[in-house]
């Protein structure tokens, strides 16, 4: 799966947040820029949430992503929130990965909205490394984590890269260079 | 604190029953305003009547039924007028048309439609519709959107958003218009009754009260009213608590 952008340009309003942006996406592909630079733009053009004012875009496969905000579902626990994507077979699948990600069996009990912030951002992580889709969009996916739990979420997240596509946006340079692939900057 | 809270709202409720038996007092006719003890007395009294729980029975089902169906109406054209754009603007004039026309309006235009036995069905009913379907409406409208783009990008099923998303989100809303409504229903319930007559109504007991002079029967049955409503609501919201609790986890 790969995405190729041609001459994308998009504005809100009068600000122009991208300017003609052309590039192809594979494989695993970082990418650091100042806030403010159309980083999530991209992302949300990406997930067809918007569409760009002008250019074209071609992207092959289904894509889902890791939001910057968690957006998950206050009342449920951290497992019916990533069931909420994979269905009830699901279940076995997603309380291996939030135990390999740290998370004790007590906090996978409990709803989301009681989990501390750290806890929140693995299970919006494992739902969206988890889910059946060809490509993934981690918006800065260890925000907020201690460092033991960010070694621990980037090693099990490149093990779950399987052959997908994935866009990492961080502005942490450790991350991009753990992560591997290219990196891109703005 | 809370021990502190209840001695005042006691103590609040004393002063206003030794006013009104002072001003019961002062009037020196009992058929103007019945005292506390004569209410009492006639509580009693109807109590002991051997058609005084077929009344609350007769009104309590009727008005209920109404509360409930609008419940479940209201609920339902809500969702269908955010669904559909067009049955929203469709319904907002029926909507805004029942919620400003007068409940005794609606009265005497129902008893021409149907029998006065569910008379106070029909108005409870047109009484909670409108307020259950503008709050349900705008609980739909205020769902948060970038959940539902989560789940576009998921591609999660309508079935699992519908519990996951869209109850959660909603029910406050549903709920404080459920409670609101349920005293609502009764008042214009009673009302229909009063006018419609039905036999064996407590509409009709106040009104033959009223006919009587008999102010104390008229307190009593109206206190009766209010116990019954009070108990509706505070029942019905304890079950939608129940049903509803997991919603209710982060409020």
């Amino acid at each position: 799966m790969k995405a190729v952008l041609h001459q994308i340009c998009k504005s809100y309003g009068p600000t122009q947040v991208l300017d003609n942006l052309s590039l192809t996406l594979e494989g695993v592909t970082v990418l650091m820029a100042p806030s403010g630079q159309g980083k999530t733009t991209l992302a949300r053009l990406l997930l067809g949430l918007e569409q760009p004012d002008s250019g074209r875009m071609e992207i092959t496969g289904h894509l889902v992503a890791q939001f910057q905000e968690d957006r998950l579902c206050e009342h449920l626990t951290a497992v019916e929130n990533i069931c909420l994507v994979l269905g009830k077979s699901g279940k076995n699948r997603a309380e291996q990965a939030l135990k390999q990600l740290g998370l004790e069996e007590q906090a996978l009990k409990k709803p989301v909205c009681q989990l501390s912030g750290g806890q929140r951002r693995r299970v919006s992580l494992v739902r969206a490394m988890l889910a059946d889709a060809e490509g993934v969009i981690l918006d800065e996916p260890f925000k907020g984590l201690d460092a033991d739990s960010r070694a621990m979420a980037l090693e099990w997240v490149k093990q779950q890269i399987q052959g997908r596509w994935i866009l990492l946006i961080t502005h942490d340079k450790t991350e991009a260079e753990a992560l591997g692939g290219t990196l891109l900057e703005w | 604190m809370a021990h502190k809270k209840g001695l005042a709202k006691l103590g609040a409720a004393l002063v206003w029953l030794l006013i009104w038996q002072l001003a019961a007092m002062a009037m020196e006719q009992s058929f103007l305003l019945a005292s506390p003890v004569e209410t009492v007395q006639a509580l009693v009294r109807v109590a002991q009547s051997p058609d005084f729980w077929g009344r609350i029975g007769f009104s309590a089902s009727r008005i209920l039924f109404g509360y409930i169906a609008a419940l479940a109406a209201g609920s339902l054209l809500a969702a269908f007028s955010a669904v559909c754009r067009w049955a929203g603007w469709l319904l907002a004039p029926m909507v805004q048309l029942m919620k400003a026309v007068p409940v005794a309006s609606f009265i005497i235009l129902a008893l021409l439609w149907v029998r006065s036995e569910n008379l106070s069905l029909l108005i409870a009913f047109l009484m909670v519709l409108p307020l259950v379907y503008t709050a349900v409406l705008e609980g739909i409208r205020q769902v948060d959107s970038s959940m539902l783009e989560m789940a576009r990008v998921f591609r999660i099923p309508a079935t699992r958003m519908l519990g996951a998303i869209w109850l959660p989100q909603i029910w406050p809303y549903f709920l404080q218009s459920a409670s609101v409504s349920m005293g609502l229903a009764w008042k214009s319930g009673v009302a229909a009754e009063v006018i419609g007559l039905p036999a064996q109504s407590l509409g009709e007991s106040l009104y033959q009260a009223k006919l009587y002079l008999e102010t104390g029967e008229l307190f009593a049955y109206t206190a009766v009213i209010v116990l019954a409503s009070c108990l509706c609501e505070k029942g019905f919201l304890w079950l939608l608590h129940r049903l509803g609790h997991r919603w209710e986890v982060n409020r």
